[in-house]
């Protein structure tokens, strides 16, 4: 299998790095969910983070979005040091995020939730009719179809949903977006919506985003670096244009292939050491 | 998707139609049918109006004393601070807790006004203000900090906290009533001493501030968000332990705002009677509910609480007024509230299955 760990390798992709991660491992109690990620973002670049479910991939986009720290290790901000406190930290620092949940309120209107905290505010009061206008203003933009801005999200298909969060992310002014599946639910429509958006990121240069997809078609037609995370470990890193699905499926197939041969093996001694006993 | 756009303007605004002639009667009759069960509000409302007429217009007994002006301000005297303490409540069941021990922070406030006044010589109204502060606010962070840093069902940790404060106010007062202090006395009419409608007035101010705190400001807004959807609201940046830790001390706040205007306006501080505790408790979750909020957070209205708490203080003194005895009372009463809360689950249902457009 091809094991690159894509540290470094030219001096001056170091420069341009707008978002390192260094040896970030994750715990939750005994379970492991990431070991010694070594990640890194350039200035402008689309990196497609890909992985098997379970693979740790949600896990890392929230350390990196400020929601839970590391266990250890730690991200550079363009080359500096940082701890993320909080959400609200890692956004001040331009740093915003599509979570796989979407974080959407079903309670609340298209409107509240495209705001949901960082509202419009003329103190002390929401200033509704500045967030409603802008809401439209950006679903309208991106192309989105959205009757009205004041229905609760409630009511919306899960291809809308996500657009919402999508463009409450991208609207955000964020300089490192992360998004967490966008295109799950999106219909073939709404997932051009969605690209078109990362496209347009991409050309105007300053903006740098992570995305996590399943579809390795649409990654690698959108992204500019692969990333394949297998485990809790980046196993691949390569650019786009020298990969093909065809290699990164081969990777996938191969590792389920070695796991499952292993689990057989696993079960088979299990139950060679059970039968012994069955038989003393 | 159309019918959203359709139902928007109906949600803003509503209200019967402006198409006119006999075929507009019937279509008005129609909206105002719909506006009735899309209007979480609309319902309870027509329950007031119909027990107002009913105990007011109907019953030939009530006819003669129900507006009076003697039963109206023993009306609103039990309606407000039901509405009061049930505003807290709202906010709280909003995002997804409940406050149970407010009833003994109701009785617990005066009886630290007496203290600080009488024993300690604190001038009148820092007193009264200190009061609140010290065991609304106080209390009701010690239910957040239990509730949220502790991590104890908000049922629990209340009940808890109102058992110590009940045993609290007996082992302090003796089991004693206590005296307004004199020197409150000429304070007092502010809260409710003097046989005006004094209380009902805060009830009506307190609505419009939480009115507009839950529906205008990032307060209302994040509540009930972390109420609909806690580990969204945590992942868009919602603080939401100080949400609750709020909602909690501002609950607090406002029951002991409530014992201390029914100390003046009873002119008593009853430190012994259970029942003292558990009524505005009881009498203000329900008025929540029934008002429309729900138990399992989210959604609710301060509106909504204000007609709830009419409906629960028109229900209890319109049996009074007509003389029912008071054994049975409690079981009309019990029946009032079903039927009440039937309507609304139902109505709940109809629009959130979008069966009624």
């Amino acid at each position: 299998m091809t094991t690159q760990q894509g540290e470094r390798q030219d001096g001056a992709a170091q420069t341009t790095d707008v978002l390192q991660a260094e040896h970030i491992s994750k715990s939750y109690g005994a379970v492991t969910a990431l070991i010694d990620v070594n990640m890194r973002l350039a200035r402008g670049e689309v990196l497609g983070l890909l992985g098997d479910n379970g693979a740790g991939k949600s896990t890392l986009i929230k350390i990196l979005c400020g929601f839970q720290p590391p266990t250890s290790g730690r991200i550079l901000l363009n080359g500096q040091d940082v701890t993320l406190r909080s959400v609200d930290h890692a956004r001040s620092l331009g740093i915003d995020c599509v979570y796989q949940d979407l974080a959407l309120v079903n309670q609340l209107s298209v409107y509240h939730n495209m705001f949901l905290n960082r509202e419009k505010v003329r103190w002390p009061l929401l200033s509704n009719r500045t967030m409603k206008r802008l809401a439209r203003q950006y679903l309208d933009e991106m192309g989105v179809n959205i009757p009205s801005v004041e229905a609760d999200v409630a009511q919306l298909s899960g291809g809308q949903r996500q657009a919402i969060a999508v463009a409450r992310a991208v609207y955000s002014n964020a300089k490192i977006l992360l998004l967490d599946e966008p295109l799950a639910a999106m219909g073939a429509k709404e997932a051009a919506i969605i690209l078109d958006q990362v496209r347009e990121l991409k050309e105007k240069g300053d903006v740098s985003v992570i995305i996590i997809a399943h579809n390795y078609g649409q990654a690698l037609e959108i992204c500019d670096r692969i990333n394949l995370l297998q485990h809790g470990e980046i196993t691949f890193d390569k650019p786009a244009a020298e990969t093909s699905v065809e290699e990164l499926n081969d990777i996938v197939i191969a590792e389920y292939r070695r796991a499952l041969a292993e689990r057989q093996r696993q079960v088979g001694e299990a139950r060679g050491t059970g039968n012994g006993k069955a038989t003393a | 998707m159309s019918e959203t756009a359709q139902r928007a303007p109906g949600v803003a605004g509503g209200g019967p139609a402006e198409t006119p002639g006999a075929a507009g009667a019937l279509e008005g009759l129609r909206r105002a049918g719909r506006f009735l069960v899309k209007q979480r509000e609309a319902t309870v409302f027509l329950v007031v109006v119909l027990l107002i007429i009913y105990f007011g217009v109907i019953n030939s007994t009530g006819r003669s004393v129900f507006f009076t002006h003697a039963a109206l301000v023993n009306l609103s005297v039990i309606a407000a601070p039901i509405m009061i303490i049930a505003y807290g409540e709202v906010l709280l069941l909003i995002c997804g807790e409940i406050d149970l021990s407010v009833g003994f922070i109701y009785v617990f406030a005066p009886y630290v006004m007496f203290y600080f006044v009488q024993y300690y010589h604190v001038p009148g109204i820092l007193g009264i203000i200190l009061a609140i502060l010290v065991v609304g606010g106080g209390v009701g962070w010690l239910n957040g900090f239990l509730t949220v840093t502790m991590r104890l069902p908000s049922f629990i940790t209340t009940l808890g906290t109102g058992f110590v404060l009940s045993g609290l106010v007996l082992t302090l007062s003796h089991g004693e009533q206590a005296p307004i202090p004199p020197v409150l006395d000429n304070l007092g009419k502010w809260f409710g001493s003097s046989a005006n409608f004094s209380m009902i007035s805060w009830a009506v101010i307190l609505l419009v501030v939480f009115h507009v705190l839950l529906r205008n400001t990032r307060w209302g807004l994040h509540t009930i968000a972390v109420g609909g959807n806690a580990l969204g609201a945590r992942e868009a940046g919602v603080n939401v332990p100080r949400i609750k830790y709020g909602n909690f001390m501002l609950t607090g706040l406002l029951g002991a705002f409530t014992g201390i205007t029914i100390a003046f306006q009873t002119n008593v501080i009853d430190t012994f009677s259970g029942g003292a505790a558990y009524q505005p408790m009881f009498y203000s979750v329900a008025a929540a509910v029934i008002g429309g909020t729900a138990m399992l957070g989210g959604s609710g209205t301060i509106i909504g609480a204000f007609l709830g708490g009419a409906v629960l203080a028109l229900l209890t003194n319109g049996f009074e007024v007509i003389g029912i005895s008071a054994y049975p009372l409690q079981i009309y009463f019990g029946g009032a509230i079903l039927i009440a809360m039937i309507a609304n689950v139902q109505f709940a249902r109809l629009r959130g299955e979008g069966k009624v457009r």
